[in-house]
């Protein structure tokens, strides 16, 4: 980011300035609703974290350049100008104690998609050069290497392998005109590879037509998180070339939150044109092969469950009813979270929270929210579909020390498949 | 200047001075936001934006659970003072006289009593929430020095009337003048203020809707 300066940082807030942003800012009354609605402030009582105080340096520009009243004020001089010094100072608020998550949007009285403004407010912050070196790490990675965590296809490949060796099951890679193209997260291709065997145990028995593909096989939008829109465009665009060379009729986003997001709703825009394929969270997919009776199903899960709605997939994707209709399917005995839904707590490493070592520390100190809210369910298993969630559910759950098994959804339905393939599978769940 | 002189100021020019202010400037602010418009977005909608954004409209007049619960000072005291104002405002018998005298149209009224309770209702909310603001430390905090002077503000168009309608201040005119002064001071400050939001709620709450409804979540 050498080409950064504050002068493309405003320049970027005046590309980015449109009408809701305008009436958010005329809004605001200063109610401190929002703080209320923020884990960040909840958990450490710091009124800095109110999410609205997060854009001061955004509403001064707006007013300053988009109000007749504002530009008056600058031109007698009684208006403080924005600082190279002052984007710097704000930095933490803006990224280390934001997860995008749309928790105070859903609670401002006025209406205000505080995280809609805040998505914007970043494009001026990494256009000038104020983003944490964490974050900045993961893009270049993304950028240079296809993965934020520095993930290569011969990794893949490998992963690919002891799955296909193991279950006997045969991964597609780069077949031609398959249905769906299957996207993973590098945390899944490392962390969680169980996810990629779940997905084709399911395929197989719903009779799915699928493959990965070589070239594009990273959904994770490290630019939509920091706030560039040429490096979420360019990584964005790599997909969608993907897809498009496999002739695909949809794509599937895996179990993240921000990929979703960035595919789903920011993909377009992006790109400045509509998709030739179909975009669908892999637990829309799911519930579509439920609703037509191919996901077939045995048992049920005796434990306890409970679900954490990843925000970027439920509050901000729209995919809130397809959760509970699975979970239904393999479990009677579920119970929702206080404050579920729209309403959820984050795991408090989304928005590239998770990759900003420098919040780790904050992270874990408000996942005392989380803490509480799992407390309340006594749910023996967690249950969530967003690889990045589960991690940070993981890392808060021992630091608090707790004792709770943390799972994703899609796994647990391939657990339970009514296939002919049962044997073997009972041993890897003792495993976990 | 007698009493009568400063009545007929403040009831003449000043007040025609002060609604041209308040109706170009509103309309102006108004048309600063929406010429910005937004861009068409491409991504493959899930449910509309119409009947969602109209919606958050409404279900953010309602009460919820997390406001009431996380923040109920500035939420009580926020309905009351809101509905109060309003009350005051269009149920006033006097002022629906004059407004009948100016444009024509008129509804019924309520006795003045009751006005007389709201009214006094509506400035303890004002008070408390003064207070609130400058005793909570998360309010004090964001709190700039507009947010007290519009509570002031808000407050004097109350108790002027207050004062005037009981004749606490003689003489009348005088007293009557005051209070359209204080509701001048509002009508000018108001385009360039946060009361704004009287009118821009509206709007931001239907972006916020139809935003969310795009993507088939009900905000």
């Amino acid at each position: 980011m050498s080409t950064t300066s504050l002068q493309r940082g405003l320049e970027a807030w005046k590309e980015e300035m449109d009408a809701p942003l305008a009436a958010f800012f005329s809004s605001c009354v200063h109610c401190g609703i929002c703080a209320e609605a923020c884990l960040f402030y909840t958990e450490t009582g710091d009124p800095k974290y109110t999410p609205i105080h997060k854009l001061e340096p955004l509403r001064r520009f707006w007013h300053q350049e988009f109000t007749l009243f504002g530009r008056l004020l600058k031109m007698v001089g009684l208006s403080k100008e924005i600082t190279d010094a002052e984007l710097a100072a704000w930095e933490p608020l803006v990224y280390d104690s934001c997860t995008l998550c749309g928790r105070c949007s859903q609670a401002c009285p006025m209406g205000n998609d505080i995280t809609y403004m805040i998505r914007k407010m970043r494009e001026g912050f990494a256009a000038s050069g104020h983003v944490p070196p964490g974050m900045v790490g993961a893009a270049g990675r993304a950028v240079r290497i296809g993965s934020p965590m520095g993930v290569k296809l011969s990794a893949l490949q490998a992963q690919i392998g002891h799955i296909e060796q193991e279950s006997g099951l045969k991964i597609p890679v780069d077949v031609q005109g398959a249905d769906y193209m299957a996207l993973l997260s590098s945390m899944e291709i490392m962390n969680f590879p169980e996810y990629l065997e779940a997905l084709a145990r399911i395929f197989e028995q719903a009779g799915v037509s699928w493959t990965l593909c070589s070239e594009a096989f990273e959904a994770t939008n490290s630019g939509v998180q920091v706030g560039s829109k040429d490096i979420a465009r360019e990584l964005l665009q790599r997909v969608v070339d993907g897809a498009e060379k496999l002739g695909v009729k949809c794509v599937i986003s895996p179990e993240c939150g921000h990929a979703y997001y960035a595919l789903r709703w920011e993909g377009p825009n992006l790109i400045g044109r509509t998709y030739t394929f179909q975009v669908l969270h892999i637990l829309e997919l799911l519930d579509q092969l439920r609703g037509e009776g191919r996901l077939k199903v045995e048992g049920q899960f005796e434990e306890l469950l409970t679900f954490h709605d990843p925000c970027q997939i439920v509050r901000k994707g729209g995919v809130l009813a397809e959760p509970r209709n699975l979970l239904a399917l393999i479990s009677d005995n579920y119970v929702e979270m206080p404050d579920s839904r729209e309403f959820n707590w984050c795991c408090g490493g989304g928005g590239g929270v998770s990759s900003n070592e420098r919040a780790e520390a904050l992270r874990l100190k408000v996942f005392a929210r989380k803490k509480r809210q799992l407390d309340a369910t006594q749910a023996e298993t967690l249950v969530t579909a967003c690889a990045n969630c589960r991690l940070m559910l993981e890392e808060g759950l021992e630091e608090y020390g707790m004792e709770l098994p943390v799972t994703g959804l899609t796994e647990m339905i391939a657990e339970k498949l009514a296939s002919s393939s049962a044997e073997g599978r009972g041993e890897r769940t003792e495993e976990r | 200047m007698t009493p009568m002189d400063f009545l007929q100021l403040v009831r003449g020019p000043l007040f025609d001075i002060a609604l041209t202010i308040f109706i170009f400037g509103v309309l102006l602010r108004l048309f600063e936001i929406i010429i910005l418009d937004r861009k068409r977005d491409l991504s493959e909608a899930r449910g509309g934006e119409f009947i969602a954004g109209s919606k958050t409209i409404f279900r953010r007049f309602k009460p919820d659970r997390e406001k009431l619960q996380h923040s109920p000072v500035p939420t009580i005291l926020g309905y009351i003072f809101h509905l109060g104002f309003f009350i005051c405002l269009l149920f006033f018998i006097p002022h629906i006289e004059l407004i009948h005298s100016a444009l024509g149209v008129s509804w019924p009224g309520l006795p003045n009593f009751l006005v007389d309770v709201v009214a006094l209702i509506t400035m303890g909310a004002l008070v408390g929430l003064f207070l609130y603001r400058l005793t909570n430390p998360l309010l004090r905090f964001l709190s700039s020095f507009q947010d007290y002077f519009l509570l002031v503000v808000v407050f004097l168009t109350l108790a002027t009337g207050y004062i005037a309608f009981h004749h606490i201040i003689e003489p009348y005119p005088l007293a009557l003048g005051l209070h359209l002064l204080s509701v001048e001071l509002l009508l000018v400050i108001f385009p360039f203020t946060k009361l704004m939001h009287t009118f821009t709620v509206f709007l931001g709450r239907y972006y916020n809707g139809a935003m969310a409804g795009r993507r088939g979540v009900q905000s």
